[in-house]
This record gives structure tokens, C-alpha cells and sequence, in this order.
């Protein structure tokens, strides 16, 4: 198999910004890496949760939150291979069938954050054929900005488990780094949406 | 089953009560048998979201969301279980989210599968390497106090909390 990233375009930042306009209540959860970083470009948000470690979580993450808050979207932002780390939670998010979260793989095709090795969505895995097969209601592999500009409307319109991939152009942006402190970025979430440190 | 000599019957009953008046909303597993009977009352209760998993890590992170979303929740699990989870800890640990988990035992007492024993005997120490605070039942009367305290200290101290289930009260698997 080989490089499948070669002819998209996509710029992450701008695919990002794009899927966080007029946001609303949404509730967002960032995979490590990359994401969280183009996440943090778009503007830091009290919705946001950052994840900097724990690989393979950010969508389990999401499906805790889309099951205790049914009323907000969520939409959870992470890069190929860190779904790929926790790929059966797709199943687990499939049996749960939740119609508030969308996952939204912004698919490099590599490990940007340790030397740009091919992963194995670069290999030519198509990562939203696995979310079909999980049941997931409505995946897409999305290659221009008309795609990512209906996603976002998507999220916000329907009732629905969405999963995207967007191919982006596989070049690494500068750093924005997010908040570090675990348990600053856990209260401020749990603050926006009412509830106490403890 | 077989059981120990000592064990009293009905210990697998206590576990659910004790969850339900902890406040728990979230019920997060990998099917096991010693689980079996929360498992299935979980299953069954319109009050309780329940979460099958494909491997137990997926529960951390579901139990931090949950958290973040404002409710309780815990994770039942094996032994075996336990080392799946050694990575992912980390998030209870740097961010402080609230963990209640119950281990149920195996490669800990009359385990006829020694395959099991490698990660059994390895549990407590891999939960305490992690930061995970642990306390041991292995007689009926020692469970209602010891998942009351563990979750007094998970949820009111943010701490993540670990009871383990020894196999002496599982009770032997017939082979």
C-alpha cells in the first residue's frame, strides 16, 4: 500500500475553524497531538477538553460525555492514529448508539508528532468503513471544504452518530499548545456546564 | 461453582445495592462471572446507563467523560483486565477524575489455569505503580465497608480507588 495523503489539500486549521464556527453549547474533546493543537488555534474554550496523554481515549471520552449530557452535542477532534490506538471503542460507540457525537478524524495519514511515519490510514485503511461496520449512522471520508463545511452543519442539524474522516494535508502546523493542567482544564469543563470541582 | 469453606453465599448480591447508593449512574464492564450479577441488574435498570466494552481502558475514558458530564460512574473488571489499563491510567492520575473499580481475581487463590497467574499476582502492585489506591475483600463481610470507603474516596477526594475481589471469595472455577 502506499502514501494515500499525497493529493489532498485540506489545510487542518482551516478544516478545524471551520467545523467550531457558531459552536453553540457543543462540547469538544481534543485526542493528543496535532488536534489538540488545532483545536487550541481555533480559540480556547471552556467547552474543551484537551488530551495530552491516555491515547486511544479521546473517543470514549466523548461517548461519557455524549451519555450524561443527551441534550449538547459532542464532537470529539482527533488524528488517525490516536483512533486507531483505541479502535474497538468504535464498536462500544456503535452498541451505545448515541445521536449527540460525532467523531472527526483529521487524517493525516501519519504520526506527525514523532517523525511523520506512515500510519496505517496513510497504508490505505479506510477508517470510516470501520464506524459503518460499528454502526454508526451517518461516516463519510471527506477530501475538500464543501465536505467539512457540511459536517459542521450537519452536527448541528441532525440527530445523529456521525463519523468523518478528513484527509488533510499531511504538513505540521506550528504548535499552539493548550492548557497542560488536568485537573484546571477537568473543572473548568465541569464549570461551564454547572457542576462543582467537587 | 465451588467455593471456598468459608464463603457465605449471596456475596455477588451485596455489590449492586452498594453501587446504586453510591450514587453511580454509569455501570462500565467487561463481561466477567464474578460481575455477572451486577452485570445483569445494571442491564436491566431504567436509572443506569450500561457500557459494555471491547477492553477495559475504554472505561477510563468513558468514566472521565461521564465525570465531566457531571455523574458517577464505575468500572467492573478482571485482573486480567487491570494491565489493560496500565497506560490510560494516567488520566485519573494527572487530572485527578474520580475511579471506582472492582477487580475480580483470577491467578490469585486455587487457579487451576496458571496462564492467569502471571497478571494475578502482578494486580494489586500494577494498580499501586499507577497510583491507584487498592483494598482486598476476600470474606462477604469485609465487601459493604470497603466499596462504601473506596467510593467515599473516589468521589468526595477524586481519587482513583480499587477493591479488589479476591478468589477466595469467588469462589473456585470448575473446570
Amino acid at each position: 500500500m502506499v502514501d494515500s495523503n499525497k493529493k489532498t489539500g485540506i489545510d487542518r486549521r482551516d478544516a478545524v475553524k471551520t467545523l467550531l464556527e457558531e459552536r453553540g453549547d457543543m462540547l469538544v474533546v481534543t485526542g493528543l497531538g496535532s488536534p489538540s493543537y488545532d483545536v487550541m488555534a481555533a480559540g480556547d474554550h471552556d467547552h474543551n477538553y484537551y488530551l495530552w496523554a491516555a491515547m486511544g481515549s479521546a473517543s470514549t471520552l466523548g461517548l461519557g460525555i455524549a451519555n450524561t449530557q443527551p441534550n449538547r452535542k459532542v464532537v470529539v477532534i482527533t488524528g488517525d492514529g490516536e483512533i486507531l490506538m483505541g479502535i474497538g471503542a468504535l464498536a462500544t460507540i456503535g452498541v451505545q448508539n448515541p445521536t449527540n457525537l460525532s467523531i472527526v478524524v483529521l487524517d493525516n495519514g501519519h504520526y506527525g508528532e514523532t517523525g511523520m511515519q506512515l500510519s496505517h490510514a496513510g497504508k490505505g485503511i479506510q477508517l470510516h468503513k470501520i464506524a459503518e461496520a460499528c454502526g454508526f449512522h451517518w461516516t463519510a471520508q471527506i477530501e475538500d471544504m464543501a465536505g467539512v463545511k457540511a459536517l459542521r452543519d450537519r452536527i448541528h442539524l441532525e440527530a445523529s452518530l456521525n463519523f468523518a474522516t478528513i484527509k488533510v494535508d499531511p504538513k505540521n502546523k506550528p504548535r499552539v499548545l493548550p492548557p497542560r493542567d488536568g485537573v484546571y482544564i477537568k473543572n473548568r469543563f465541569r464549570a461551564s456546564l454547572g457542576y462543582p470541582p467537587n | 461453582m465451588q467455593q471456598d469453606p468459608q464463603r457465605k453465599d449471596g456475596w455477588q448480591e451485596m455489590i449492586y445495592p452498594l453501587l446504586k447508593s453510591a450514587g453511580i449512574k454509569h455501570v462500565v464492564y467487561v463481561p466477567d462471572a464474578g460481575h455477572a450479577k451486577a452485570i445483569d441488574a445494571a442491564n436491566v435498570d431504567p436509572d443506569i446507563k450500561s457500557v459494555v466494552l471491547t477492553t477495559e481502558e475504554e472505561g477510563l475514558g468513558y468514566l472521565a467523560g461521564a465525570w465531566l458530564g457531571g455523574e458517577r460512574g464505575v468500572l467492573l473488571l478482571q485482573s486480567s483486565g487491570v494491565g489493560n489499563c496500565v497506560n490510560t491510567l494516567a488520566l485519573q492520575s494527572i487530572a485527578r477524575f474520580p475511579l471506582l473499580m472492582l477487580v475480580t481475581m483470577r491467578g490469585d487463590w486455587a487457579e487451576f489455569n496458571q496462564w492467569q497467574n502471571p497478571m494475578g499476582q502482578a494486580t494489586e502492585d500494577v494498580l499501586k505503580l499507577m497510583g491507584v489506591m487498592t483494598w482486598r475483600a476476600d470474606k462477604p463481610e469485609e465487601i459493604e465497608h470497603l466499596v462504601r470507603g473506596a467510593s467515599t474516596m473516589a468521589f468526595e477526594g477524586d481519587c482513583a480507588c480499587a477493591v479488589i475481589l479476591g478468589q477466595r471469595l469467588i469462589g473456585e472455577k470448575e473446570w
